[in-house]
Formats: C-alpha cells, structure tokens, sequence
C-alpha cells in the first residue's frame, strides 16, 4: 500500500519537525544551553552597586559569553553587593587583577557583568575574588539624560 | 409448520414493547417473538416504526416500556461488555448501507474481521473476497463508497455484516434499489444463509412478492400496534383489511398513504401564512 | 413580553448545562478510550496526517510572516529608544509565550477543527457511527479517541514550528534587511528567553488549547443535528466556540504562568 507509506513518512517529517522546532527553541532561543554547561568555577566580585543585574545575566570578557552570574547578596557588613560568577572552566586563565564592570547591553537592554583581565601572572581560582569593580550605571539617570537630550534636539529641529 | 411460535424455541421476543418519540407513540405495547434459524418479516406502511424496532432490538434505543429478550438475555440490561459481545454475533444491514466512507469495499468488509480477530491477512482476504462473491460484488472490492450505486452499496453492506458469520442478521429493507437480478439473487442468499448456516433473520421489507416468498412468517405492523401476523399463506388469505390493504397495495383502506394532517381543502383554503 | 423573554432565558440556560453535561460525559469516555488507541498507533498515524500534516503549511507559511512583521515593527519602536538590540527578546518573548501558542491555536481550530466536526458530523448523518455501534465497535474508541490524541500531540508540535518559523522570520527581517546586529538578536534572547518560565509554560499552553480545540471539534460533531444544515451549524460552532475558548484561556493562564514575574 503505497499511499499509506507516504503517509507515514510525511507524519514521520511533521513529527521530526515539530521536535526539531521543539529543540530549536530550548537551544537557540532560550537560556537552556547555559545550563547544560560544562564544568564550571565561581568567583565572586564586591560591587557599590549591582543595578539591575540579575541571577543569569550573562558575564563576557571583550565581548565574548564566558558564564552567567549565579547568585546576588547584600552584605549587611561592608554595604556592598556580593555578585557570584560562574566562569567556564575552559576560561580558567583569567589574571588575579581582572576588573569587573556592570554594563548595559544597547540603552535598555539588560545588564551583564563584564570582565577585563588585568596583567598578572597569578590566575583567579574557584572561589576568588575579583578585587576591582565597577558598579552599574544608574539607569534612570541614563534615561532622563537621554530624553533631556532628545528633546532638545527635537526643539533646536523645530527651530530651524 | 407450527401455525404459531413457540416462545421456548426464539431467539429474540418483544414483550409488551411501548416506544415513544416526543409525543408519538411509535410502538403500543407489542409482543413478539422471531423463531431460531427461521425467516420473520416484518411489513408495515413507511414510518411506522420498522427502522426503530430494530435498532429497539440492537439496544440502541431503549423503550419505554417492555423487555426485549435475546437469547434468554434482556437486551437493556446488560452491562456495556455484554452488549457489545452480543452484538459481535448480531448483523445488521442498515437501510442507508452505513458504509465507512474513507475505506474502500474491500476493507470495509474486512471491517469487523479486523477489529474483533486477530486472524492473518491471508486469511482475511478469503474471508472478504467470499463474503463480496455472495452479494456479486468481488470485482468492485477496489471501488470507494461513493463510487458504488445505491443498490451496490447495500449488497457491500450486506456483505460486511454477515462477514463474522453472526448468529442473526437484521436486514432493513434488503431488496430496495435492486435490480429484479440482484433481488432475485438477495433472496436465494438470504434464504440459502438461513439454510447453511442456520441463521436466524428478522427481515424488514416492503416488497410483498420477495418476503411471502422466503419468510417464514410474518408481522404486519401499522399505527404502533400489530394488525396481522402468520405464515405468508395465512397472512395472503387474511381477512384484515389492514393486511389486505397492504398486501395488495390499494391506495384507499384503513391505513392512510397520508402522514397525519388536517384536511386537504381546508388546508388549502387557510390563509397564506408562510411556515 | 418580559416573561417570554425569561423563558427562553431560562431554557437556553437549561440547554447549555445540559449540553456541557454532555460534552463532559463525552470527554471522559474519550478520554478514557485513548488507553485503546496505543496498542494501534495506526489509527493515530492517520490521524496525525489528517490533523497535523495538512496543518504544516498553513501553520508555518503564517508563523514566517507573523514573525517578520514583529522584526519589522519591533525594529520601528524599537530603534527610537536605541534599543534594537533587544529586537530578538521582543520577537521571541511575544511569540514563544503568546503568538505562537494561540495563533497556531487559532489556524489549527479553523484548518483541523472545523474539519473534524464535519468529518464526524456527516459520518453520524450517514449512520456511519451507528453502524459501527451495531458491528460492536465503540465509536468513541475507534474514530473519537485517535482523533483527540492526535489533536492533542499535533498541536504543541505547531506552535513550536510556528514561534521557530516566526523567530527565524525576525531575524531575517531584523539583521537581513534593517542591519540589527545578529549575535545581539540570539544573545540577547538566549539570555532573556527562560527555559522553564517562557518555553515551558508556551508548550503547556498550546497543550491545553490542543485539548480544548480538540474536545470542542469532536464534540460538536458527535452532538450535531444529522442533516447537512446541522452539520454546517456544527462546523461554524466549533471555529467560534474554540476562538472564544483559546482566547479566555490564554488569559487565565498567561495571568497564571506569567503573573508573579
Ligand atoms: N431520530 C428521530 N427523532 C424523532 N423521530 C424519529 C426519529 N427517527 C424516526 N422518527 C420517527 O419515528 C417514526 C418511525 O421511523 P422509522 O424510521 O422507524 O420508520 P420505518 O418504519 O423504518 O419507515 P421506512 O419504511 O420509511 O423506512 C417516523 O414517524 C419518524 O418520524
Ligand atoms: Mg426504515
């Protein structure tokens, strides 16, 4: 019966396509890959302020994804907020003097933690800590510059 | 012959059967008894109810009042299980054919075989190809229902409902639709089932010359109730107008040609309010 | 004048719980029938070709074209607040908890819906599941449950095809033709996009609009007056009833799934 073997082949595709839509947004689309990660080591990194950073929020040197933050406490002690990170093992050469920065990914996009190795020849251990840090830049100041701006330069448009 | 049948010897008897639908009484306390591995007819005017019996005794409906009884078991108490298993040994052939109109004859009558066997297609192939050279259909086996005529359509069902080799066959009205050929071939099968395999039939049919000429008797049901009953000699020599009536096909009589309305000229003159 | 109007109130307020009694009953028998559709995964494969192949199309070509119009104007908004870099979390967030699961919900109940409520309607109007009655085939069993199951597995597997589609369709838009950078359009969305709080909850979803759209399409059938007017009303039944019933559950499970955020 011929008619029903491409039946059968054709729920065979639609089934394999629908798993594959299925995987492509577990892998590609969402945060699942970071999960399944490799092995890892965390550092932690002492900031004035940690904004609107997240557990999750991805940590990157020169731009490229490298862990994710794991955890963020206050420490009612020194007042500053205690970010863990989680690096890939596979990045364990970063130098004893490596700076941290909170950034923002576009205007409004999210916040992630981003690092720039320093010089030394000692390098950051699980359970590290990274000594120079640079906290969030508010974003609500950021915004109100911004708007401030535009619409002045809207209003200097309209003069002209 | 026995003149009449003896309850001891049937295979389905209808005791004191009251049907309804809505207001109208379709059966009125009727009995009746359809005798093993004989041929009952049932005659009756359109629409008095000969599609309901049978489906009253397949225990899809359920009456009212009264007990229908097969082979010692009421039909409308039985426990679902039951009913089923009951009907794997009951045919019906439905006066619409109610072929499954997305598989062609072959495996419409392969059917029932493959839901309730487990047996091997080789041999369901024989069995099919057997059943479908019964009603003359064996060349068709390849043609979709909508491809069949009506009266082909009813031989296929005909076919797929004694494919389980059941022990009673409901027939709704066999023989509408047929060519005096295929009649006269549906009649010597109907009557050679019976014979060979000792099957019993309730038979529902208008066609006075083929039922007097294979049942063994006959009930002549009009207005819910039973207005004649006997074998086909007793019922061509009745007395009742009724029977009479309907045997020899007169348009004027105690049954009316017309459904219940109110009368014609006055009907006719009534305002023109549009239904 | 005023009682009149109370009692046709009151009867279709009568008609409609015994209806959902009916629907309920339904239900569980199908339900329950599926236990009889494993052991013939046959039935199903059929099913799914008729529910979820002929779907494919339909459901792919508009999750394309739904996601290149979110690239496009979420691009527009986007970019005046200089952030269309996130381009990809709002093209993905919006299809992946919202537009993929109920407009597929939708295509599915107007492509698969309505055509198993006629299917079904017109084999009762041909006697076809009386027959099968009378041969001792359970109906439900035979033709009913394989069809819901196949509903049921088809649907989730559509919406995912069509949030894939329309993510992709982003893209093109987004770093194809307006020059939004593509490593920021996935990262950005891998790192916004939750596994257990967005993909998760979008699966669910489109489960239970696969449930619901099922359920009503076969039971609309199953219920239908047998003539072809009743089977048309049917039809039109199933497509109105399921944009309702997809429509009032994705709210009530958005605010659930998504509430607390
Ligand atoms: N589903 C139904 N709902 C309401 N009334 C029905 C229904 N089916 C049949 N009837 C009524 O029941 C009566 C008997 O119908 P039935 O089909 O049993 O007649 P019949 O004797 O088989 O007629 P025919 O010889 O034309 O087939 C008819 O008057 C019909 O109007
Ligand atoms: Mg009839």
């Amino acid at each position: 019966m011929q008619h029903t073997n491409t039946q059968d082949t054709l729920v065979g595709l639609f089934v394999a396509a629908g798993i594959a839509g299925l995987f492509f947004l577990s892998m590609q689309v969402s945060n699942l890959s970071s999960f399944t990660e490799h092995d890892s080591y965390t550092i932690t990194a002492r900031f004035e302020n940690s904004g609107g950073l997240k557990v999750k929020s991805p940590v990157s040197a020169a731009g490229v994804k490298i862990g994710q933050v794991t955890g963020i406490r206050f420490d009612p002690k020194t007042y500053q907020s205690v970010v863990s990170l989680s690096i890939d093992v596979q990045y364990n050469n970063l130098p004893e003097d490596t700076t941290a920065s909170i950034f923002t990914a576009g205007l409004l996009g999210e916040q992630y933690v981003s690092l720039e190795p320093g010089g030394s020849d000692d390098f950051l251990k699980n359970g590290g800590n990274i000594e120079i840090t640079q906290s969030a830049i508010i974003l609500e100041k950021a915004i109100g510059q911004f708007l401030f701006k535009s619409a002045e330069e809207k209003a200097e448009g309209k003069k002209k | 012959m026995d003149k009449s049948v003896s309850p001891q010897n049937s295979l389905v008897s209808v005791r004191h059967l009251t049907f309804t639908r809505g207001d109208t009484k379709i059966f009125d306390d009727i009995s009746m008894e359809f005798e093993r591995g004989k041929i009952t007819a049932i005659m009756g005017p359109s629409g008095t109810g000969k599609t309901t019996l049978l489906k009253l005794i397949g225990g899809q409906l359920f009456p009212n009042q009264g007990i229908i009884n097969i082979d010692n078991k009421n039909v409308h108490q039985l426990r679902r299980a039951d009913l089923y298993s009951l009907r794997k040994r009951m045919g019906m052939l439905f006066q619409s054919g109610a072929l499954l109109t997305d598989m062609n004859v072959y495996d419409n009558v392969a059917f029932p075989l493959r839901e309730h066997t487990h047996l091997p297609e080789s041999m369901i192939r024989t069995l099919v190809l057997m059943k479908l050279q019964a009603v003359g259909l064996r060349g068709a086996r390849n043609l979709m229902p909508n491809e069949l005529s009506g009266g082909m359509a009813r031989r296929v069902a005909l076919a797929r409902a004694i494919a389980l080799d059941p022990m009673m066959i409901m027939y709704d009205e066999p023989f509408t639709g047929q060519d005096p050929i295929s009649k006269g071939a549906l009649v010597h099968l109907i009557k050679s089932l019976n014979n060979t395999l000792g099957l019993t039939s309730i038979m529902v049919s208008h066609d006075v010359q083929e039922t007097t000429a294979i049942a063994d008797y006959i009930y002549v049901i009009s207005g819910g109730k039973i207005v004649g009953q006997g074998t086909p000699q007793e019922i061509k020599q009745s007395t009742s107008e009724w029977v009479q009536q309907f045997m020899t096909g007169a348009a004027d009589g105690p049954v009316h040609f017309h459904y219940p309305a109110k009368d014609y000229v006055d009907d006719l003159l009534s305002s023109g309010k549009r239904y | 004048m005023m009682i009149e109007f109370l009692q046709t109130l009151g009867k279709n307020t009568r008609a409609s719980f015994t209806k959902l009694g009916r629907a309920t009953f339904f239900l569980i028998q199908t339900v329950s029938g599926t236990a009889s559709v494993l052991p013939r995964p046959r039935l199903l494969l059929k099913q799914m070709y008729s529910v979820g192949v002929l779907s494919f199309l339909i459901i792919t070509i508009s999750g394309l074209f739904v996601g290149m119009v979110l690239g496009l104007q979420g691009y527009y908004t986007l970019s005046d607040f200089g952030a269309e870099e996130t381009l990809g979390v709002m093209v993905a967030a919006s299809l992946v908890r919202e537009l993929g699961p109920v407009v597929s919900a939708l295509l599915f109940a107007g492509r698969a819906g309505s055509a198993l409520t006629a299917e079904i309607g017109l084999m009762k109007a041909t006697e076809q599941l009386s027959g099968m009655e009378m041969m001792a085939v359970d109906p439900i069993k035979r033709i009913i449950s394989p069809r819901f199951l196949a509903g049921l597995l088809s649907m989730p597997l559509l919406a995912a095809l069509f949030s894939a589609v329309g993510i992709i369709g982003g893209q093109l838009v987004g770093s194809g033709l307006l020059g939004v950078d593509e490593g920021a359009y996935w990262s950005q969305m891998q790192a916004n996009i939750d596994f257990q709080d967005d993909i998760i909850n979008g699966v669910l979803k489109s489960l239970v609009f696969g449930f619901v759209t099922s359920w009503i399409a076969l039971f609309e059938g199953y219920d239908s007056v047998p003539t072809s007017e009743g089977v048309s009303r049917a039809t039109t039944r199933t497509v109105v009833n399921s944009a309702f019933s997809i429509l009032g559950l994705d709210f009530i499970l958005t605010a659930l799934m998504f509430g607390d955020d």
